[in-house]
């Protein structure tokens, strides 16, 4: 059978589950569309929220991103899980007690303000359409990669699907697509690995592979990989970094914006009760640790295969020739993220680090240059290729890259039409509106979203790759220190709350804006974007942090000097914080 | 159950066990991860140091215990303090 073939098949029978999941699924109820009827058991939701918060750029980019970057990039490990722990103790149990169905309807009656509202409807719609432009251009290179169809046709397949769960499901349909997109997910993550583990070392699991010997060499696998990559002149896999106080601020300003991040947030009102959301918290990162604890193997494993692949006999020997090169690069090169460009003329491949101190080095052994880019996202997805692996682990990697762009996908969605058709709709301009009206306005919210998510990932704006630092930004900066000083303080009022998300989410966009162009229209950066440039050496990507902590001294100061919340708000938080009498959510 | 406590006490308890957390939180990520890096480095782990174990396994694992111990802490003192949902 042809690879082409098994493709199909893995991609086909998971999309027919999911179909299939969504006519069983279907919502009959707002409360059903925006919460899926708030009774979904706290593992299930576990699941749900794992598979909703890991996008393709877990899936396919993380691991490339520490391959490449090494110690350096586990910045990302820590602060895309170390985010759950602040949802579970600062967020979720209260959130679910309060018990309505939307991020800014619990802004809006915390601060008694539809001035409150709009903002953080804006906050969120801003931060979620960035997310969902990356969801959806991932689905669309996995398609023309694996299914041999253009990157368009792929997207709009992809949106079919999306819009059958989504549009007749709501929240109920996402859930159990989400449950079974996380076992797609994480099997076809996992598989691979489990291989590459067994083909390095003695070790089965790839986790402790990481920490364990080369078999082939006998010393320990990243000692090995330290000493291949500085043969080459690479900075060494395992080597500190010197501005340790971006690293802080950059997995500080990513633990905040994956707590803040809506989409995230709205699958905690799901659970029958408040205990709940604190254990669903905690199986959500039993789920993704699953995955991020395996990310780190793959990434140093990934490295030392594409190390050997390109000096068979080891970095002091000969490079590979250009015509003896495995065909998984042959078909990668057809995509364009894996180049060779034959500098010096010999027929080989020389992959080394262009950094000057090695320039002498490379001289001496008549190298004129790197003559090998290979693009981050390719890593995992060629994972299965390069360890030679079987046809259908390569089928199943196309199908779990899918599932974890979908699923993210569809979360996104949720988020941003329930803003639309419970916030804007039925909170702000028709409070009046039926169940039966609010439903249809949410199905039809829906749809649209869809439709122009679709629409930005066939023509993604130019600033595409930047946006998801804006995305984290914003949720960090605005929508997390709102809610959080609405739980813990009942002295901040809604000016002191206005002040400080507009605040936070003007001086981490202006940041972002100055180093990366304003509006992200290229050649209008104030400055180049370089290290030397950045204040205190805080790069823009880190800026969310500092985003939430002048967020947090505006709405204190404000609040301060303005009257304290009238005592119906003080009550309300007053009994967010005691769990007794939270029952579902409210139908309102 | 019988109110033994006063809800301030309650939500007292709550914080205690939230800042707790959140140090330990903080020393294996940021501590161990990386600020403390530099000082871990004469313990070794499978062919690198303590503190590149921290940063791309430890604190992850510390994590997860961290939810569920607080969950069940939590929980507890739900029932303790007689404001758990029945």
């Amino acid at each position: 059978m042809s690879q082409f073939a098994i493709n199909l098949i893995f991609v086909g029978g998971s999309f027919a589950l999911y179909i299939a999941i969504a006519i069983w699924a279907r919502a009959g109820s707002t409360k059903e569309f925006y919460v899926a009827g708030g009774g979904v058991h706290p593992v299930m939701n576990g699941m749900a929220t794992a598979a909703d918060w890991m996008s393709a750029a877990s899936f396919i980019s993380m691991a490339g991103l520490i391959s490449l970057g090494g110690y350096a990039n586990s910045t990302y490990l820590m602060g895309w899980t170390g985010g759950y722990v602040l949802l579970a103790m600062l967020l979720a149990p209260y959130l679910r007690k309060f018990g309505k169905f939307t991020v800014p309807d619990f802004i809006g009656d915390r601060f008694y303000s539809t001035g409150a509202r709009l903002v953080a409807v804006a906050c969120l719609i801003i931060a979620s359409v960035t997310y969902v432009i990356g969801q959806m251009t991932g689905a669309g290179v996995a398609f023309s990669r694996f299914l041999e169809v253009s990157s368009d046709m792929g997207l709009i397949i992809a949106a079919v699907i999306v819009f059958m769960y989504a549009v007749l499901g709501g929240m109920k349909g996402i859930t159990y697509t989400q449950v079974a997109q996380y076992v797609v997910l994480i099997v076809a993550y996992t598989i691979p690995a489990v291989f590459i583990s067994l083909q390095l070392t003695d070790s089965f699991l790839p986790p402790l592979g990481l920490f364990s010997e080369h078999t082939e060499s006998g010393v320990p696998l990243l000692q090995k990989l330290d000493e291949v990559v500085r043969e080459l002149g690479f900075v060494d896999y395992t080597a500190d970094v010197d501005n340790k106080l971006n690293m802080v601020l950059f997995t500080l300003s990513l633990m905040i914006g994956t707590a803040g991040l809506p989409h995230v947030i709205i699958r905690f009102f799901t659970v029958p009760k408040v205990a709940d959301a604190r254990w669903s918290a905690g199986w959500a990162l039993v789920f993704i640790a699953l995955l991020y604890l395996t990310a780190p193997a793959v990434a140093a494993m990934a490295r030392l295969n594409l190390m050997n692949t390109i000096f068979p006999e080891g970095p002091k020997a000969e490079a590979i020739e250009y015509s003896a090169r495995p065909d998984w690069i042959k078909n990668w090169e057809k995509t364009g993220l894996i180049k060779h460009n034959d500098l010096n003329g010999d027929g080989r491949i020389q992959f080394y680090s262009d950094a000057p101190a090695f320039a002498e080095k490379a001289a001496e052994r008549g190298w004129k240059g790197n003559e090998l880019t290979v693009n981050n996202d390719i890593l995992v997805l060629a994972n299965p290729e390069i360890a030679n692996l079987p046809g259908w682990v390569v089928g199943l990697i196309a199908a779990g890259g899918l599932a974890a762009a979908l699923s993210t996908a569809a979360g996104l969605l949720l988020a941003i039409s329930s803003a639309i058709s419970h916030d804007l709709i039925k909170g702000t301009i028709n409070p009046q509106i039926s169940e039966k009206g609010e439903l249809r306005a949410a199905r039809i919210s829906m749809a649209v979203a869809i439709v122009v998510a679709t629409y930005l990932g066939m023509n993604p704006p130019g600033f595409a790759a930047q946006t998801v630092a804006l995305a984290f930004g914003i949720a960090a900066a605005s929508i997390f220190p709102a809610l959080m000083m609405g739980i813990f303080s009942k002295r901040v009022n809604s000016h002191g709350a206005i002040a400080g998300m507009l605040a936070g989410l003007t001086s981490t966009c202006v940041y972002i804006f100055i180093f990366l162009g304003w509006f992200f229209i290229p050649g209008t950066a104030s400055f180049e974007n370089v290290p030397a440039n950045w204040f205190f050496g805080i790069s823009p990507l880190s800026f969310g942090a500092i985003g939430a902590l002048i967020n947090f001294v505006v709405a204190f100061a404000v609040s301060s000097v303005t009257a304290a919340p009238p005592k119906a708000i003080q009550d309300l938080v007053e009994s967010v914080r005691f769990p007794r009498g939270a029952g579902t959510a409210i139908d309102h | 159950m019988v109110t033994k406590h006063s809800p301030q006490e309650y939500w007292q308890a709550n914080l205690r066990l939230i800042i707790g957390s959140l140090i330990v939180w903080a020393l294996v990520s940021y501590g161990g991860g990386i600020l403390f890096r530099p000082l871990l480095s004469g313990i070794t782990v499978g062919g690198t140091d303590l503190g590149f174990w921290f940063a791309q396994q430890g604190s992850i694992i510390t994590f997860i215990i961290l939810i569920f111990f607080y969950s069940w802490r939590m929980n507890k003192l739900d029932k303790e303090f007689g404001v758990d949902e029945e």
